[in-house]
């Protein structure tokens, strides 16, 4: 192994570039795709409270209903 | 309310993260021996060293749930585990990529560095199936921190018996003799250091606010569109917050006292 680090001198730029923008990459990717699957999450949350929402809205709107219809008898 | 300082931590470590690539490539000199290959080891090794204590991280919060019984830690706990898995994956493939520019071999079988952070994985990744098998949640979340605790104590021990191996092949750069960082890399070293923490950090939080704000509206589903309006909870590895879930109508107010939605995480929110 220590012959074969011997034998492995600095890499010139333009073949080490790669390897070093590889290296950044992944680890940009894999911080990007973990937003990503956060980003999905967030939406499916957010319908859900739509739903809730809209739940909360009807259930008013009758109970006001209910309400007037009370009141006017 | 959930994610308390998430924009302070989200710009910290935007900045940090920005800053710190910027000091990699136009600040930090090039190494004498490797030249610009060795501009990996400020995100290969940063990621590595934060992997290993999030390691030792979630199995201190382990220990807590087991003292406490308090499952906030238990959450805490997988999420860590969670969290430096992804990074744990990050570490192994930045660490073959600079392998095969330095080395010529995508992986080295004989270097022990490698072969015990691989070892470290793939114990770690174990968790999930562990905790996948056991669908009592409170089985679930008593077995995953005994392993948890276990297999957090193994990081230090591997470590160290690598550290105490003869052969070195793998770069010593940190409290070594004969090793060491100059000044300017071992600034830029620390920058990257603390820039990887905090998007550890802010990856936890984000993951635990998210967790926590899912269970909050299922438990006001329950509250406003009753037990019926809930789907039923599948087998999961991800720890489940609160008590037991009963089928219940709208009228029966399920989830007010006891439901699975009144865990004290919601409850203190």
């Amino acid at each position: 192994m220590n012959a074969l680090l011997a034998a492995a001198p600095a890499l010139p730029l333009h073949e080490a570039g790669k390897y070093v923008a590889g290296a950044f990459v992944v680890f940009v990717a894999i911080v990007l795709i973990y937003v990503a699957i956060m980003a999905v999450r967030l939406q499916r949350m957010s319908r859900e409270l739509n739903e809730l929402n809209t739940a909360v809205e009807a259930r008013e709107r009758a109970e006001a209903a209910k309400q007037a219809e009370a009141a006017s008898r | 309310m959930y994610g308390k300082g998430l924009r302070a931590l989200s710009l910290a470590t935007f900045a940090a993260v920005t800053a710190t690539f910027a000091l990699v490539f136009f600040y930090a000199p090039l190494d004498a021996d490797q030249g610009f290959i060795q501009k990996i080891f400020y995100v290969h090794v940063p990621v590595a060293i934060v992997t290993l204590c999030a390691y030792i991280v979630g199995a201190i919060f382990a220990a807590l749930h087991l003292k406490t019984r308090d499952r906030r830690w238990d959450l805490r706990s997988y999420v860590v585990i969670h969290i430096a898995l992804i990074f744990n994956i990050v570490g192994l493939l930045t660490g073959a990529i600079w392998a095969k520019a330095s080395w010529g071999h995508w992986w080295v079988w004989d270097e022990p560095t490698l072969v015990s952070f691989l070892i470290v994985f793939l114990l770690f990744a174990t968790y999930q199936p562990l905790r996948f098998s056991i669908e009592d949640p409170e089985r679930q979340a008593r077995y995953a921190s005994v392993f948890a605790i276990m297999a957090g104590a193994f990081v230090p021990l591997n470590f160290a018996a690598v550290r105490a191996a003869s052969p070195f092949v793998h770069p010593r750069v940190l409290g070594t003799a004969n090793g060491g960082l100059p000044g300017s890399m071992a600034f830029v070293f620390v920058c990257a250091l603390t820039a990887i923490g905090l998007l550890f950090a802010l990856l936890v939080s984000y993951e635990i606010a998210a967790k926590q704000t899912r269970w909050q509206l299922r438990a006001l589903r329950r509250r406003l569109l009753g037990g019926d309006a809930v789907a039923p909870l599948g087998r999961s590895a991800a720890p489940a917050l609160g008590a037991p879930e009963r089928p219940s109508g709208p009228a029966a107010g399920p989830a007010r006292g006891g439901g699975r939605g009144s865990h004290p995480a919601e409850a203190a929110s």
